[in-house]
């Protein structure tokens, strides 16, 4: 699609062509303009060139718009065929290369792979060996897989949950309406007090009991999940994700002005940089210490213990802080972007 | 004996709930609108879970696990009407003409219609 500029004819392009056609280089405005200053100067032109030079103009005019007229037409002309045809021929072409070289890498990687189920295979080696039979006994947890993620594996976890903090992000910048609070009649106020979507409930009372009755019991089982991520199957980011979703439960059933008395975005900013910061530092010093937990204070304690396993419930509590966060953030700012 | 019948009652009960629960997803396939399609539904959250796990628990004896799963179908019980009710409101709120929707048609009606046409 041609770009259409509205200074088209001061542009040297146009200017060479007429300056080829018929030898000047001035534009109609200047001749115009040169034309009321020599009335003005009492240098008046005689009736038969004034006539001449306004069907010139005129000419050009018509010719312009038929030039434009054409080119449009031109251009629409390639597109619908043979434009069309190209795009659409290019586009299957590379659709069968794209598929067909990805097939092919997928299984030459397949051909490569062992046979499932045999004892040999390169999954079965010392390091899953020593997590079952001594990761209870190192890390003082009961759970090997919350020993395994927070512990033998904390630097991968703490990208994961970075991940999350940095799609919250991302949905921040994307969707995040900045919205004038100070002046009540701006546009944006009027336009969103017209939007039911942001000023909801709509005081449902059948949701809102069932809500008063099974927010708490969904929070608590998070807390639960969070709390004994080390001893019972759970953890910070199945624990998170349920008390997520009890924050979404509660704002449809009550509206943002009961959830704003809690949970805002500095709320969320603070929690999540919080938990965030909490979790790369103790594991730093972790790591600095030798990562044994022996020589320091961070003891596995007695296994099975609600505080137990060192670092590992603390840990949880700040995953568990992080996805419950990311989780509300997601969900107000799709609705309204805001919180 | 004991164990014959507690085995065939057992069956009956999962086979209600399957019964219960083939004819809901039988009505959400073929009912033609929304609200209907919401009734269907709710069976399958509401009565089909229910026969089903009365059936394994009869089956199995009742122990932690029975309650456990007793706990799960109130919840269910909680939470699946509520949603319901709220795609139901949703419809009636933005349908303009629920009116012709919701236009029951008795027998003589449809007989009219056919002699009708």
């Amino acid at each position: 699609m041609a770009k259409i500029r509205n200074d088209y004819e001061r542009s040297w392009w146009p200017r060479l062509l007429q300056w080829l056609e018929d030898g000047s280089t001035r534009l109609d405005d200047e001749l115009t303009a040169e034309m009321e200053e020599s009335r003005e100067g009492h240098l008046l032109p005689s009736h038969e060139d004034v006539a001449a030079h306004e069907t010139r103009l005129e000419e050009r005019r018509r010719q312009k718009l038929a030039d434009e007229q054409a080119m449009y037409d031109h251009a629409h002309q390639w597109s619908r065929t043979k434009g069309a045809k190209l795009a659409n021929w290019l586009y299957r072409i590379m659709a069968v290369v794209v598929c067909v070289s990805i097939i092919w890498v997928l299984l030459q990687t397949a051909s490569y792979l062992p046979p499932f189920g045999s004892p040999d295979n390169p999954v079965n080696n010392e390091v899953s060996r020593r997590y079952i039979e001594k990761g209870m006994e190192e890390t003082g947890a009961v759970n090997i897989v919350a020993g395994m993620i927070l512990d033998y594996r904390a630097f991968d976890t703490l990208g994961e949950s970075n991940v999350l903090f940095i799609a919250a992000c991302s949905v921040l910048i994307l969707l995040r309406v900045s919205s004038d609070k100070h002046d009540p009649t701006s546009v944006y106020q009027l336009e969103v007090e017209a939007d039911d979507r942001m000023y909801e409930p709509k005081n449902d009372v059948i949701l809102q009991h069932i809500a008063a009755f099974l927010v708490p019991m969904i929070l608590l089982y998070g807390v639960y999940g969070v709390m004994n991520g080390h001893i019972s199957p759970g953890g910070g980011f199945s624990g998170g994700a349920v008390m997520g979703a009890a924050l979404i439960l509660y704002l449809n059933a009550f509206g943002f002005k009961r959830t704003q008395r809690f949970f805002t975005f500095k709320t969320f900013k603070t929690v999540s940089v919080c938990a965030l910061s909490f979790y790369a530092l103790s594991k730093a010093y972790s790591f600095f210490t030798g990562a044994n937990h022996l020589p320091s204070i961070i003891t596995p304690g007695n296994p099975g213990d609600l505080f137990s396993a060192g670092l590992i419930p603390y840990l949880n509590i700040a995953v568990g802080a992080v996805v419950c966060c990311t989780m509300y953030a997601f969900y107000t700012h799709f609705r309204k972007g805001d919180m | 004996m004991l164990d014959t019948i507690r085995f065939i009652a057992s069956l009956l009960l999962t086979l209600a709930g399957l019964f219960v629960m083939l004819s809901g997803v039988v009505g959400v396939f073929r009912f033609k609108y929304s609200l209907s399609r919401i009734h269907a539904g709710a069976l399958f959250d509401t009565a089909g879970i229910v026969l089903m796990v009365l059936g394994v628990i009869v089956g199995e004896g009742f122990t932690l696990t029975s309650l456990k799963m007793l706990i799960i179908v109130g919840i269910l019980w909680l939470t699946s009407p509520v949603s319901s009710h709220l795609i139901g409101r949703l419809e009636i709120t933005i349908n303009d003409d629920l009116e012709k929707d919701m236009m029951v048609l008795d027998q003589s009606m449809v007989q009219h219609e056919k002699e009708g046409d």
